[in-house]
C-alpha cells in the first residue's frame, strides 16, 4: 500500500486532479450534447475524489476516504435522477442539444 | 405542578398541527373537515385553558417553560414558555379558533380540506409566536403565520383575492427580511437566540449602540407593518375586504402588538424609548385617521378595517407610553378587542352569507327580522366603543388615564377624541344595517336569524364582554405580573407599594437607575 | 347593632327586571311583563323610603357607604370600587328617581298597551332606572361615569324604540353622539382628577381639598370646566343641547322620565356632587352661571315659536335646566336641587299630560291641529292646568318656591348677579307666555282637525297624572330654608344674605308679576285675538323664521362641523392621503420591484450553457476570494469565524 508514497509525489496527483477538473469544466461549458455535459460533471467529481484520496493518504486521515464515498453516492444519485430526466426530455423533445432545451425560461 | 405542565405548550402547538394532518388525510365528505377542525380547535382551546388554571399569578418570569437544545450550531433551542403577558393572549387565540371555524361553516364550500388544514396550521403558528422564547424559533413561527394567511386570502378572496394576497404578502414579508438579518446579527454578536439571555446582553451595554438601534428598527418595522401602524396600513383594508372571516379576525393586531411589547420594547428598551415619541405621534394619527376614514366607508369590511386601525393604534399608544399601567391596559385592550372583534366579525360574516353583500347601503331595517342578531351586535358595538361595564371600557380607561397622567396630556386628549368618532361610526353602522325601513334586499330574502351553532358561540362571548367589564382583575392580576418591573424584595413582590410607585413615576424598564437596581437585585438573588 | 340599608339592592332590582324582561320578555304574557316591570321600581322605591325613614330617625347615620369587597379596577395607583354612597343629596335624588320613575312605569302600562315590543320597552325602562340609581349612588367619579354612560345608553335605546322610523333611529344616534362629546369633556375631567388627586373617591377628593385650604383656581378650574362640558352634554345646555328636542322621537313616557324628570338633571346632580371642586374654582362657577342663564333664555325664545307640543316641552326643559345651572353657578346648590325636584314633578306631569293629549288625538302632536280639548279630556285638562300654572311660577305651587329661591340667590350673588336675575326674570315671563300659549292652543277654542275623536285616557294613565298634580301643588311647601338645611351635609350651606330688608318679598313680587304678564300676553294673543300671532309673524318674518327654525343651530352645526368632517375624511384623507399618497408610495415600491424583476428576468435565459457559464464564473470568483483570504488576513480582520473551516478539517 505504500507505492504512492515512494514513487510519485503528492503534487503530481494534485496536478492530475486539477487537469481532470479543468477538462470537466471546459467540457461542461462547451459541449452541446447533454449526455456529454453530464459526463463532464462526473469528471469533475472524480477529479475532486482523487484529491480527497490523496490528501487522506497523505495525512493518514480517514475522513477524506469517507468523503469520497459521500461524493460517489451523490454522483450515483445524480446520475440516476439526471439520466431519468434526460430520457424524459428526449422523449418529449427528440433532441439532446442543451441549446434547444430552454424550458426553464420564465 | 401537574404532570402535564411541562408538555402542555407542546401539546397546544401540536394538536392543531395534528388536526391539520387529519383534515388533509380524511375524505372531503359531508361536513367531515368542518367537524374535525371544530373538534381540534375546541380541544386546543380546552388545552389553553389549562394555562390560566395553573398559572401562578404572583410569580414573575416564565412558567410551563421547556428548553430543549434543538440544533447545536447555530444554537437553536426549542424554548417555549408563558408569562403574564402572553398567558391570556394564548387563550384568546385558542378561543378565536372555534369561532373562526363556526364563521367559516357555511361560508366555505370549496376545497374545504385545504381551507381547514391551512387554518389549523395558522393556529399553530400563532400559538408558536406567543410561546416561543428562542428568537429563531420565534422567527420561524412568525413567518409560518404569514404563509397560510396569504394562501387562503388568494384562494378564498371575495372579489380579487390574488391581488389582496399579493399586497398582504409583500407588505408583511418584505419587513420580515430585515427582522431575520437583525436576529442573525444579534446571534453573531451574542451567540444566543435565548430571549432572556439576549435581554440581558442588550441591556448590559456590550453591543454597539448604533448597531443596536438599527437592529431595534428592523424589529420595529416588521412589527409595525403587521399591527399595522399608520402609515403602514396599506394592506389592511384590502385584506379585511378579501380574507375569509375566520382569518380576518386574527390577521391584524395581536401578533404584531405582542411582538412589539415582548421583542421590541422588551429587548431594546433604550431604543424603544428613543423611538417612543415618534410612535406616540403615529399612534395618535392612526387613531384619528382610522376613525375618520371609518366614518365614510361604504363597505362594512373596510369600515371594520379602519376601525381596527383606530383601535390598534390606541394599543400602540399604550405600549409606547412606556408605563406599566399602560402596558397592562394595552394587553387588556388587546384581549377585549379580540373578543369584541371576533363577535362582530362573526355577525357581519353571518349577514354576508345571508344577504351576499357587504355594501352597507343595501341593508336596512333588519332589526325587526333578526332580533337576536341585532341584540348581540348592539352589545358588541357598545363594548367596542367603550361603554362602561363592558370589556372595552377598562382597557380604554386604563390607557387613557395612564397616558394622560404619565405620558402626554395632548396625546391622551387627541386619542380620547377617537372615542367620540368611534361612537359615531359604529352607531351609524348599526343604524344603517338594522334600523330604518326595510331595504329592497332585506325584504326580498327570507329572514334567518342566528343558527344554534352561531348562538352557542356568541352567547359566551357576550357574557365574556360583560365579565371582562365587571371583573377585570380576573385577567389583570396575571397581566400585571407579566408587564411590571422585577422589583422584588426578599423574593416577595411588594405589591401595594410597588404599584403606587409605578403609578407615581413615569417609569420604564430601561431607565438606568431601574436597570441598575434590577441587576443588583438579581445579583443578590444569586 | 348596625342596620344595613341594603342600598345595593336599589339598582340591582331594576337590573333584575331588565334581565328578566329582556331575555324572557318576548315569551311572557303582557300582564307578567308589566308586573315584573313595575315591581322592580316599586321595590326600589320602597327601599329608598326605608332608607329615608331609617336615616331621618337617626337609626343610621349619613353619609352611609356600602362597598363591594372586591375592587372593580385596581391597577397601579388607579383604584375604583363598586361603592354606593348615601347622603341627603343622593337620598333626595333617589326619592325623585324611583318615585317619579315608578309613576311613569305605571303610566306606561296604559300608554304602551297596544305597542309591539312591550317587553323590550319595559326592560329598557328598568335598565334606565338601574343606571340612574347607580349614577346617583356612586361613591366615586368612575362609578358615576358608569351610570352616566349607562343612562345615555338607555336613552339611546328608548329614543330609537320605534327603530323603523328613520327619524327615531337618527335621533337616538344623535343623542348618543352629542352626549359622547360631553362625555369626552367629562373623561378629561376624570383624568385631571386622577392625575391631581390620585383618587376618584368623592370623599377622598373632598378630604384632600380640606387639607389644602389655599388651593384655588388653576387646575381646579380646568377640572371644573371639563366636568361642565360633560354636564352640558347630559343636561342639554348650550352648546350641546341639540339632541334633546330630537329625543322627543321616543315614546312620551320616556320623554317624561328620561328627558325631563331624571336623566337630563344628572348634570346638575353632578355639579352639586362635586361642588367642593366648583367652590374652589370661581371662574368655572361663573361660566356655569352664564351658560345656565344663556341656555334658559335661549331655549325659552325657541319654545315660543314651536308648534309640536312635545318640542315646546323639550325646549322648556332645556330652559328650566338652565335655571338649575344658573343656581349652581351662583353656588346655590340646594336651590338647584330644589328646583330639580319640583321640576321633576311638574315637567313629568306636563309630559304625561301631553302624552295623554297625544293619546287622545290618536298620535297627533301638532298643536295647530288641536284645540277645544278641555271638555273632552277633563282629567288631562285639569292636571295640565295645574302643571302650567306651576311652571309659570304662581304661588303657592311648587315651582314658585324653587324658582324664587334661584332668582333670589342670583340677585344677591354679587357683581353680575342683577344681570343674571334679569335674565332669569325675563325667562320666567317667556316661560309663562309659551306655556299658556300651549295651554290655549291645546284646550281652548275649537278643535282644528276633523278626523280626530278625542277620548280620555285609561285609569292607569290618569292615576299618575293626579298624583303628580298633587306633588306639583305641594312639592314646594317644604320651603327652601328647611330643604337647604336638610341638604347642608352634602352641599354645604351657602346662605344668601342681603343687607336690604324685604328684598326677597320684592323679588317674589317681580317674579309673580312676570308670570302674570306672560299669561296676559298669551291670553290676548291666543284666546282673544287668535289672528294676531300670524299677523305678528308676517310683520316680523325674519325674527319668526329664526325662532321657528330654532336659530338654525342644527343647520349651522351640520355645515360647520359634520359636513366638513365628512368631506375632509372622504376626500382629503380617503382620496388624497390614503389612495393618493400612501397608495401611490406602495404602488411605486411595487412598481420598482416589478421593474427590477423584469430586468433581472433576462438573466434567466433558460439556456443551460449560459447558466453553466455563470456558475463557473461565480465559482472562480469565490475561489479567487478564498485564495486571497488565505494569504492576507482580510477575513480575520473582519472577525468572521475562520475556525469554522478548521472544524470541518478536523483540527
Amino acid at each position: 500500500m505504500s507505492f504512492l508514497h515512494h514513487d510519485v509525489p503528492l503534487t503530481w496527483y494534485l496536478l492530475l486532479s486539477a487537469a481532470l477538473f479543468s477538462l470537466g469544466v471546459v467540457g461542461f461549458l462547451i459541449k452541446r450534447n447533454i449526455i456529454t455535459v453530464f459526463m463532464s460533471i462526473e469528471l469533475m467529481l472524480n477529479a475532486v475524489n482523487l484529491s480527497f484520496v490523496v490528501f487522506a493518504y497523505q495525512w493518514h486521515e480517514v475522513k477524506g476516504q469517507i468523503f469520497v464515498f459521500f461524493v460517489m453516492m451523490v454522483a450515483a444519485a445524480e446520475a440516476a435522477v439526471g439520466l431519468a430526466i434526460i430520457i424524459a426530455v428526449f422523449r418529449v423533445r427528440a433532441t439532446l442539444a442543451v441549446d434547444r432545451i430552454n424550458l426553464m425560461k420564465l | 405542578m401537574k404532570a402535564i405542565d411541562p408538555i402542555i405548550l407542546t401539546l397546544i402547538l401540536l394538536v392543531p398541527l395534528a388536526g391539520a394532518v387529519l383534515v388533509a388525510l380524511a375524505p372531503d365528505r359531508a361536513k367531515l373537515p368542518n367537524w374535525i377542525a371544530l373538534l381540534t380547535s375546541l380541544l386546543t382551546f380546552v388545552l389553553t385553558l389549562h394555562l390560566p388554571a395553573h398559572f401562578i399569578a404572583g410569580q414573575r418570569g416564565f412558567q410551563f417553560e421547556v428548553n430543549i437544545p434543538w440544533i447545536e450550531s447555530p444554537a437553536i433551542c426549542y424554548h417555549v414558555g408563558v408569562d403574564g403577558l402572553s398567558l391570556w393572549l394564548i387563550v384568546l387565540v385558542g378561543l378565536l379558533a372555534p369561532i373562526g371555524v363556526v364563521a367559516s361553516w357555511n361560508a366555505i364550500h370549496t376545497r374545504r380540506k385545504v381551507f381547514y388544514s391551512l387554518f389549523l396550521v395558522q393556529q399553530t403558528a400563532m400559538f408558536g409566536v406567543f410561546v416561543a422564547l428562542d428568537l429563531m424559533l420565534y422567527y420561524g413561527f412568525w413567518e409560518l403565520s404569514l404563509v397560510p394567511m396569504a394562501i387562503l386570502i388568494a384562494m378564498y378572496g371575495r372579489k380579487d383575492g390574488t391581488k389582496a394576497a399579493l399586497k398582504f404578502f409583500l407588505f408583511t414579508f418584505i419587513p420580515s427580511a430585515p427582522l431575520l438579518v437583525a436576529i442573525l446579527w444579534l446571534y453573531a454578536r451574542t451567540h444566543t437566540f435565548n430571549f432572556s439571555e439576549l435581554q440581558y446582553q442588550t441591556a448590559s451595554g456590550v453591543l454597539p449602540a448604533s448597531a443596536l438601534s438599527w437592529c431595534a428598527l428592523a424589529f420595529l418595522f416588521a412589527f409595525a407593518v403587521k399591527v399595522p401602524v399608520f402609515p403602514l396600513h396599506g394592506w389592511l383594508a384590502d385584506t379585511y375586504n378579501e380574507a375569509p372571516v375566520a382569518l380576518a379576525m386574527v390577521v391584524a393586531g395581536k401578533l404584531g402588538l405582542y411582538s412589539m411589547l415582548r421583542f421590541h420594547v422588551g429587548l431594546f428598551p433604550a431604543q424603544a424609548r428613543a423611538m417612543a415619541p415618534l410612535l406616540i405621534v403615529l399612534a395618535v394619527i392612526g387613531i384619528l385617521y382610522g376613525a375618520c376614514l371609518a366614518l365614510v366607508q361604504r363597505d362594512y369590511w373596510r369600515l371594520m378595517a379602519f376601525a381596527a386601525l383606530s383601535h390598534l393604534s390606541l394599543i400602540v399608544l399604550a405600549i409606547y407610553g412606556l408605563t406599566f399601567m399602560g402596558w397592562s391596559g394595552a394587553v387588556y385592550q388587546l384581549l377585549s378587542h379580540g373578543v369584541v372583534d371576533g363577535a362582530i366579525f362573526l355577525l357581519l360574516g353571518a349577514l354576508e352569507i345571508r344577504y351576499a353583500t357587504s355594501t352597507i347601503a343595501s341593508y336596512g331595517g333588519l332589526a325587526a327580522k333578526l332580533p337576536r342578531t341585532v341584540t348581540i351586535f348592539v352589545i358588541a358595538t357598545l363594548a367596542m366603543i367603550g361603554l362602561p361595564m363592558l370589556s372595552g371600557f377598562i382597557g380604554e380607561f386604563v390607557i387613557f388615564s395612564s397616558t394622560f397622567a404619565l405620558v402626554s396630556r395632548a396625546a391622551a386628549i387627541a386619542a380620547a377624541l377617537g372615542v367620540i368618532l368611534g361612537a359615531a361610526y359604529m352607531l351609524s353602522l348599526v343604524q344603517r344595517l338594522f334600523y330604518g325601513p326595510e331595504s329592497a334586499l332585506v325584504s326580498s330574502k327570507p329572514a334567518h336569524d342566528l343558527r344554534i351553532g352561531e348562538l352557542a358561540i356568541l352567547t359566551p362571548l357576550v357574557v365574556l364582554m360583560l365579565v371582562m367589564g365587571l371583573a377585570p382583575s380576573l385577567w389583570l392580576n396575571a397581566i400585571q405580573t407579566g408587564v411590571h418591573p422585577p422589583l422584588i424584595k426578599n423574593n416577595v413582590i411588594v405589591s401595594g407599594a410597588c404599584a403606587a410607585a409605578t403609578y407615581e413615576a413615569p417609569s420604564l424598564v430601561a431607565t438606568p437607575e431601574l436597570a441598575a437596581k434590577c441587576e443588583s437585585l438579581q445579583e443578590a438573588q444569586r | 347593632m348596625i342596620l344595613s340599608l341594603h342600598i345595593w339592592l336599589i339598582p340591582l332590582l331594576p337590573l333584575a327586571g331588565f334581565l328578566l324582561n329582556g331575555i324572557l320578555g318576548s315569551r311572557l304574557p303582557r300582564w307578567l311583563v308589566s308586573t315584573i316591570g313595575l315591581l322592580a321600581p316599586f321595590l326600589s322605591f320602597v327601599l329608598v323610603l326605608n332608607a329615608y325613614a331609617l336615616t331621618s330617625y337617626s337609626a343610621v347615620a349619613l353619609p352611609y357607604v356600602e362597598t363591594f369587597p372586591h375592587p372593580w379596577i385596581a391597577i397601579g395607583g388607579l383604584r375604583a370600587d363598586f361603592s354606593f354612597f348615601l347622603d341627603p343629596l343622593s337620598l333626595v335624588m333617589l326619592l325623585v328617581v324611583t318615585g317619579v320613575g315608578f309613576l311613569i312605569h305605571i303610566y306606561s302600562v296604559g300608554y304602551m298597551a297596544h305597542e309591539e315590543g312591550y317587553a323590550r320597552y319595559f326592560s329598557f325602562l328598568n335598565l334606565f332606572l338601574f343606571f340612574m340609581t347607580v349614577l346617583v349612588l356612586a361613591g366615586n367619579v368612575l362609578l358615576l361615569f358608569v351610570g352616566w354612560e349607562g343612562v345615555g345608553l338607555a336613552s339611546y335605546l328608548l329614543i330609537g324604540f320605534w327603530f323603523q322610523k328613520p327619524s327615531a333611529a337618527a335621533a337616538g344616534k344623535k343623542a348618543f353622539i352629542v352626549n359622547r362629546i360631553g362625555d369626552f369633556g367629562f373623561l378629561i375631567g376624570i383624568f385631571l382628577i386622577l392625575a391631581n388627586f390620585g383618587t376618584l373617591n368623592f370623599a377622598q377628593i373632598a378630604q384632600v381639598l380640606t387639607l389644602k385650604a389655599a388651593w384655588h383656581g388653576g387646575v381646579l378650574t380646568a377640572i371644573c370646566l371639563c366636568l361642565l362640558v360633560g354636564a352640558a352634554g347630559k343636561s342639554a345646555q348650550l352648546p350641546l343641547y341639540v339632541w334633546l328636542p330630537d329625543a322627543m322621537e321616543g315614546p312620551t313616557p320616556v320623554s317624561a322620565l328620561i328627558h325631563a324628570a331624571t336623566m337630563v338633571t344628572a348634570g346638575v346632580y353632578m355639579i352639586a356632587r362635586t361642588h367642593f371642586l366648583f367652590d374652589r374654582a370661581p371662574i368655572a362657577l361663573a361660566i356655569v352661571a352664564i351658560v345656565g342663564a344663556a341656555t334658559a333664555i335661549f331655549a325659552a325664545t325657541i319654545a315660543l315659536a314651536q308648534t309640536d307640543i312635545k318640542r315646546v316641552l323639550a325646549y322648556s326643559t332645556i330652559s328650566q335646566l338652565g335655571y338649575m345651572f344658573l343656581a349652581c353657578g351662583v353656588a346655590a346648590y340646594s336651590a338647584a336641587i330644589f328646583h330639580l325636584v319640583t321640576h321633576a314633578f311638574f315637567k313629568a306631569l306636563l309630559f304625561l299630560a301631553a302624552g295623554s293629549v297625544i293619546h287622545a288625538m290618536g298620535g297627533e302632536q301638532d298643536m295647530r291641529k288641536m284645540g277645544g280639548l278641555r271638555k273632552k279630556i277633563p282629567v288631562t285638562f285639569w292636571t295640565m292646568t295645574i302643571a302650567v300654572f306651576t311652571i309659570a311660577g304662581f304661588p303657592p305651587l311648587a315651582a314658585f318656591f324653587s324658582k324664587d329661591a334661584i332668582l333670589y340667590a342670583a340677585f344677591v350673588s354679587g357683581s353680575g348677579g342683577v344681570f343674571l336675575w334679569l335674565v332669569g326674570l325675563l325667562t320666567a315671563l317667556l316661560t309663562s307666555l309659551y306655556m299658556f300659549r300651549l295651554w290655549y292652543m291645546t284646550f281652548f277654542g275649537e278643535l282644528r282637525t276633523a278626523d280626530a275623536h278625542p277620548h280620555e285616557s285609561p285609569r292607569s294613565m290618569r292615576a299618575p297624572l293626579i298624583i303628580l298634580a298633587l306633588l306639583s301643588i305641594c312639592g314646594g311647601w317644604i320651603g327652601i330654608e328647611s330643604f337647604s338645611a336638610y341638604l347642608a351635609p352634602s352641599v354645604g350651606l351657602h346662605p344668601a344674605v342681603s343687607s336690604f330688608p324685604h328684598l326677597e318679598l320684592i323679588l317674589t313680587a317681580f317674579a309673580v308679576l312676570a308670570a302674570l304678564e306672560g299669561w296676559l300676553i298669551a291670553d290676548k294673543y291666543y284666546r282673544r285675538k287668535t289672528e294676531r300671532p300670524a299677523q305678528l309673524a308676517a310683520a316680523l318674518p325674519a325674527g319668526y323664521t329664526l325662532l321657528a327654525n330654532k336659530y338654525y343651530v342644527d343647520e349651522i352645526y351640520d355645515a360647520v362641523l359634520v359636513k366638513p368632517l365628512f368631506n375632509f375624511s372622504r376626500y382629503f384623507l380617503g382620496w388624497v392621503v390614503d389612495t393618493g399618497i400612501l397608495g401611490g408610495i406602495a404602488w411605486l415600491l411595487a412598481g420598482s420591484a416589478n421593474l427590477s424583476g423584469a430586468i433581472l428576468q433576462r438573466w434567466q435565459s433558460g439556456n443551460l450553457r449560459s447558466y453553466a457559464a455563470w456558475l463557473t464564473a461565480a465559482a472562480a470568483v469565490i475561489l479567487l476570494f478564498v485564495f486571497h483570504a488565505s494569504i492576507g488576513s482580510y477575513l480575520g480582520a473582519r472577525g468572521i469565524d475562520v475556525q469554522l473551516n478548521l472544524h470541518w478539517m478536523g483540527h
